[in-house]
């Protein structure tokens, strides 16, 4: 069971997500199992002495619960040392107070204030530190989910075009009809591939020609292509799936829009260990507020992935120049390692 | 005219801009052929063209199949501009996907087929047409078309002695309201429209600007402002880049408008 919604970047957990009750309650409990063995002077009188603890225990849990609950804005806003240390100065304060007011009725736990107070601070700091742990032990899981939902992300518009033309050209034109499957199959081949492995340049560069060559089949005259990757090595590694969406957007935005032709130029160079990758097309003639949008995801995905990748070492910029809208990415360029011996 | 009780081919129009979509919509007419007879009268590549063709076609099909996504002026638009001409033909929608469109349609009763497009899908749609259910109206369609694509039409429509013109918005520099009609100024002449400008203003936001009850201005065609001598005309006047006339500006508009322009 993922659950990486529990966790909210902060070394405290999210306090009114129903896991992490659960995960408080039980474990909570099994302390208090664990206390009644050791205080029970006879094995037969262990779940009696658990039932004694747990009625002084679970007011306190709910309590501190609902709390917790009631104020988790307020203490992810804290630094995590800080709300943590409040959380157990809480679960001491209450239990201090609950053993007064226990007191009180007349339901004397047997136990001094001092000693509740430690005992529920200790408690609360256990479960802690298991949700730290915990935290940690999810954190590549989180990124992992991330890159694979950040790569998932052809359009199905471009799938559903794609299959409309191949069933276009099958009775008349089979052979083409034959290799445009194959390419579909092989792009979407790259999209189930495991996300987080680097691909070789070369076949990003394939991968990219294949699936202009399906849109090129729809568009016809109107989508021009001209690569210039000769001056490049295809062997070092890059993360996969990069071109293909950049050139996505390319024909979405600059070659679906407009009546006539229009040119997509790629363009890749290395310099000094960076590979420049360069991709220009036509400016629509006007793009409404949603499309940007659309547009601004695209490329606001592609950043993360690079984050992810590279952290602060690569770069994605985009803008318009000379009258055509230019995105230009700088990746450091990793070759693929030698085996060791 | 009357319904034919023999078959009768129906008359057909394909507009998309992808030609190997149109020739499978081709392809799957043959073979539906023996049970729904069609004529293929046309074939145009977006909207605008499909206007053009309609402009000096003999006789209108009876039906449309129109794609939605087009260049120039897409499906949606151009049913609204057939809308408002006499015997419009029956318009069928085709999409490839477009979860916009698609949940706009179901809520709107449009006839639609998703690409690839099915042979039973598209005998029955056309079976439909000959019901001669009303079709939806020209508003309704605007309002789908603005959804849809996220902006308002690229082009409005005039009649003028019969004829359809269809005048470029981005042509156009001012909006101005008379008495009864609402006329458009491009750079070459105006034109009188069937709009009002409260549409107007709302499907366009933010390209005109309203400076006057009667005055949307497209903002970049503005030059400057100046303050009226007399306030009895209008509180101001904006001064265009490209014609010498000046448009009034009325005292509420007066601030908003010249902090939009300059700002």
């Amino acid at each position: 069971m993922l659950s990486i919604r529990q966790n909210t970047g902060h070394s405290l957990p999210d306090w009114r997500n129903l896991g992490v009750l659960l995960r408080v309650l039980l474990g909570a409990n099994l302390l208090a199992l664990g206390a009644a063995l050791i205080q029970a002077p006879r094995l037969s009188l262990w779940l009696e002495a658990f039932v004694e603890n747990a009625a002084w225990l679970e007011p306190l849990l709910f309590l501190n619960l609902g709390i917790l609950a009631a104020s988790r804005d307020l203490l992810q806003r804290c630094a995590p040392r800080f709300a943590q240390t409040l959380a157990i100065a809480l679960a001491g304060g209450t239990a201090a107070l609950l053993w007064d007011a226990l007191r009180f009725l007349g339901l004397d736990g047997g136990t001094s204030p001092h000693r509740a107070a430690l005992l529920a601070a200790i408690g609360a700091g256990l479960l802690l530190l298991y949700f730290e742990l915990r935290a940690q032990a999810l954190a590549p899981r989180v990124e992992e989910a991330r890159l694979q939902a950040l790569n998932a992300r052809i359009r199905p518009h471009f799938l559903f075009n794609a299959l409309n033309t191949v069933t276009a050209l099958i009775r008349h034109q089979p052979r083409q009809a034959e290799t445009a499957l194959e390419e579909l199959a092989e792009l979407f081949r790259a999209l189930l591939q495991d996300p987080r492995e680097l691909v070789p340049l070369s076949r990003e560069i394939a991968l990219g020609r294949q699936y202009l060559d399906l849109e090129k089949l729809r568009l016809g005259e109107r989508l021009q292509v001209s690569w210039n990757v000769e001056q490049v090595p295809m062997d070092p590694l890059v993360p996969p799936l990069m071109l293909q969406p950049l050139l996505e957007n390319a024909v979405h935005h600059g070659i679906e829009p407009c009546t006539g032709p229009g040119e997509i130029r790629i363009q890749v160079s290395m310099a000094d260990g960076t590979l420049n990758l360069r991709i220009s097309n036509p400016l629509p003639p006007t793009t409404s507020a949603r499309e940007e949008r659309g547009n601004h995801m695209a490329l606001g995905n592609i950043r993360q992935r690079l984050a992810l990748y590279y952290d602060m070492e690569a770069r994605l910029e985009h803008g318009i120049r000379d009258g055509l809208y230019l995105v230009s990415i700088e990746l450091p360029c990793r070759h693929p390692q030698p085996l060791k011996p | 005219m009357s319904t034919p009780a023999t078959p009768e081919a129906l008359s057909l129009l394909i507009v998309d801009d992808e030609p190997l979509a149109r020739s499978r919509l081709r392809t799957l007419l043959e073979d539906i052929a023996p049970d729904c007879p069609t004529r293929v009268q046309g074939e145009a590549d977006n909207g605008h063209k499909a206007l053009a063709w309609l402009q000096t076609a003999d006789e209108w099909p009876q039906v449309v199949l129109a794609d939605i996504h087009m260049p120039g002026m897409d499906g949606l638009e151009l049913a609204a501009h057939l809308g408002r001409c006499p015997c419009p033909p029956a318009v069928i929608f085709t999409t490839a996907y477009d979860n916009h469109a698609v949940q706009a349609f179901e809520l709107n009763a449009v006839d639609y087929l998703l690409k690839p497009v099915r042979a039973q899908r598209l005998q029955a749609a056309l079976e439909k047409t000959k019901l001669r259910l009303p079709a939806p109206d020209v508003e309704q369609l605007a309002q789908l078309g603005r959804q849809v694509r996220g902006n308002g039409r690229t082009h409005l429509p005039c009649h003028e002695r019969g004829r359809l013109l269809l005048v470029p918005v981005e042509e156009v520099i001012y909006f101005k309201a008379d008495l009864k009609y609402v006329t458009a100024r491009t750079l070459a002449r105006e034109y009188v429209l069937d709009e009002t400008l409260t549409h107007l203003e709302e499907e366009y936001p933010e390209q005109f600007l309203r400076l006057h009850r009667s005055v949307l201005v497209t903002r970049s065609a503005l030059a400057g402002f100046e303050r009226a001598q007399d306030e009895e005309d209008a509180y101001g006047w904006a001064l265009l880049k490209e014609l010498p006339e000046k448009l009034p500006v009325s005292r509420r508009q007066w601030a908003i408008a010249r902090e939009l322009a300059c700002g």
